[in-house]
């Protein structure tokens, strides 16, 4: 079943002489778990802002097409009802966050979702402590390292468990470890509840192995969308610039060099093993 | 040169965020700092160029000691690009926000066109000259921000994450502008959580944990030393873990460059067959 589906989706932000997305066109179906990567100013953020309203409610501008995110049509629905359905974890985590503590920001959402006292305390615990900021609970957002902002931008969207999450460049702050942990969490809530999850990413040498849905955007066009594995190895995917992960260079490279291997890697795991056989076979 | 000695800072609100750092970083060199969220990177770069003054300890750039000059008198020699874009572009326009510390140094109006030019080409975003920096995408803003610094060609440049939000291709021509300043004499210090971009680069690595140093070497050195890397919150690159998953076939374990684990690769296959 498709949770969002878009159709011709074309936006122009106000005052702009071009539109930021053209004809955009996807289906992203309910579990999966998409990356969603491409050029610096290709676009990507401007359509996670058409999944939760922000555009067209906050930004004004023209769109034109369609959109329809988890049975809403989000035109004829208000950032707030839509809120209930779709998280999004901002790019600037600071532009997130507002309140006099850390607690108070994690909370906030919840308190528009109608959930018991209970559940709010629990749901806030459990996201301040999977993101390791419990110690920071009372400490104003305001004064904290980046890293540290950015860890309290995601547990407010993991306090709100929304069907689909959205997370824009989430770990772009974070230090590798916490990066990974991060995606862990994401994955597990993709798994275990089903939670869509759009992961816009440039890194993709930590994200990729959690995907089972890319898409590739250019110039505000939708210009790869399918399995990670043809999607990196695409000579397309190249050409535009996609950091593709180190793994699948390397594949890439041997490649060149007449050494095959059994199939395209995307992690350092599956690289070693097909190293492994190509090593033991000499 | 740069002297950091025995350096400690405390917040207004009592975190003790540096706890006695010993650092001397020579002119031309290129570093990185690395290590787990809230070590203090920021906060000890901060000192470089007197944005915060030392609690305790001292900061010497090139001979000045920060904690006795102003932020402006260090400003023209060591140049600073923010973790964050906002906190440094407040402009109409792209063009402007790049001519502003230009104008501010006193160059002659010829050499403001000349320098603006130059960086808005060097950063891809010549197109976005007469456009506000707040209707730009994340990575396109922290490229304003890096032009704006490095149109006035300081001695000493400072860069807190830079490329977040920027793709492979921006990544490469930071990464060869840095070699370019490198080669000029100019000191690049760059803070950093992404493997990949110093694997590619390999500098003399930093790295903190906690306010304090923890260890520092070349890149190749200090990002395949398992214990080290786990300490400081790290994941090597993906290279060493791909060669650290073979190291029984006595590979070396200390290689970060995909063109290296290429030369490596051939010579035992080809050497077999
Ligand atoms: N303005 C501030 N007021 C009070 N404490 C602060 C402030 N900024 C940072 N801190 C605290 O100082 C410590 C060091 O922060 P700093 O920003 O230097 O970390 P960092 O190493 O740059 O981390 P990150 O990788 O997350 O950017 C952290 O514990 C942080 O919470
Ligand atoms: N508020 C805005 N007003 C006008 N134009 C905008 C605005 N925000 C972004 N743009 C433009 O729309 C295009 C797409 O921007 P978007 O932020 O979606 O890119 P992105 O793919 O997220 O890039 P990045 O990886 O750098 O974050 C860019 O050309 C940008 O300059
Ligand atoms: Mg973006
Ligand atoms: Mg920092």
């Amino acid at each position: 079943m498709a949770v969002i589906k878009t159709r011709d989706l074309t936006y122009t932000y106000p005052g702009a002489t071009k539109a930021s997305i053209k004809d955009v066109s996807i289906t992203i179906e309910k579990g999966e778990f998409v990356v969603l990567t491409g050029p610096s100013g290709c676009g990507k953020t401007t359509l996670c802002r058409c999944f939760n309203g922000l555009i067209p409610l906050f930004y004004g501008g023209k769109l034109e097409g369609e959109v329809v995110v988890a049975g809403c049509k989000v035109v004829e629905h208000s950032i707030y009802e839509l809120a209930r359905h779709v998280g999004l974890v901002f790019q600037n985590p600071e532009n997130q966050l507002f309140a006099l503590s850390v607690e108070k920001d994690v909370a906030f959402g919840l308190e528009n979702l109608a959930v018991s006292r209970d559940e709010m305390r629990k749901r806030v615990d459990w996201a301040l402590q999977i993101t390791g900021i419990e110690d920071l609970s009372e400490r104003s957002p305001h004064e904290l390292s980046g890293g540290q902002q950015q860890r309290v931008a995601i547990a407010c969207v993991l306090a709100m468990q929304p069907d689909v999450m959205i997370l824009d460049e989430p770990t772009s702050f974070l230090d590798p470890v916490g990066a990974q942990k991060i995606f862990e969490v994401i994955n597990e809530l993709n798994k275990e509840l089903g939670i869509t999850v759009i992961l816009v990413e440039h890194r993709l040498d930590l994200a990729s192995k959690y995907a089972n849905h890319v898409i590739v955007m250019d110039e505000g066009k939708v210009v790869l969308d399918g399995e990670p594995r043809g999607v990196f190895n695409s000579e397309k995917a190249r050409l535009i610039g996609v950091g593709v992960p180190k793994a699948t260079r390397l594949y890439q490279i041997l490649g060149e060099n007449g050494i095959r291997l059994g199939r395209v890697p995307v992690t350092s795991e599956e690289a070693a093993s097909l190293l492994r056989e190509v090593l033991k076979r000499d | 040169m740069i002297e950091v000695k025995d350096l400690c800072f405390t917040y207004p609100t009592g975190v003790e965020a540096l706890k006695g750092i010993t650092l001397t970083i020579d002119d031309g060199e290129f570093l990185a700092i690395m290590g787990q969220n809230g070590a203090g990177k920021t906060t000890l770069v901060k000192h470089f160029n007197g944005l915060l003054k030392p609690t305790k300890g001292e900061v010497v750039v090139d001979g000045v000691t920060t904690g006795e000059v102003s932020v402006a008198q260090l400003a023209r020699k060591v140049g600073f690009v923010f973790q964050n874009p906002d906190h440094q572009l407040f402009c109409e326009t792209v063009e402007e926000e790049v001519a502003f510390a230009l104008r501010n140094f006193g160059f002659e109006e010829n050499a403001i066109k000349k320098r603006v030019d130059w960086a808005l080409n060097l950063l891809d975003i010549t197109q976005y000259r007469q456009t506000s920096p707040f209707m730009l995408s994340g990575g396109e803003r922290k490229r304003v921000a890096l032009a704006s610094v490095l149109a006035w060609d300081p001695q000493v440049v400072i860069l807190d994450e830079p490329t977040i939000g920027q793709d492979h291709q921006q990544k490469e021509k930071l990464r060869q502008f840095i070699v370019q300043l490198n080669a000029q004499k100019k000191t690049v210090i760059v803070v950093t959580h992404d493997v990949e971009f110093v694997a590619e680069c390999n500098p003399r690595v930093v790295l903190m944990t906690e306010g304090k140093i923890l260890a520092e070497g070349p890149a190749e050195e200090i990002l395949t030393n398992q214990k080290l890397v786990a300490q400081a919150s790290i994941v090597p690159p993906q290279i060493t873990q791909i060669f650290l998953g073979l190291s029984d076939f006595g590979l070396p374990t200390n290689v970060i460059d995909v063109h290296e684990a290429r030369r490596i690769l051939l010579d035992i296959l080809e050497g077999a067959s």
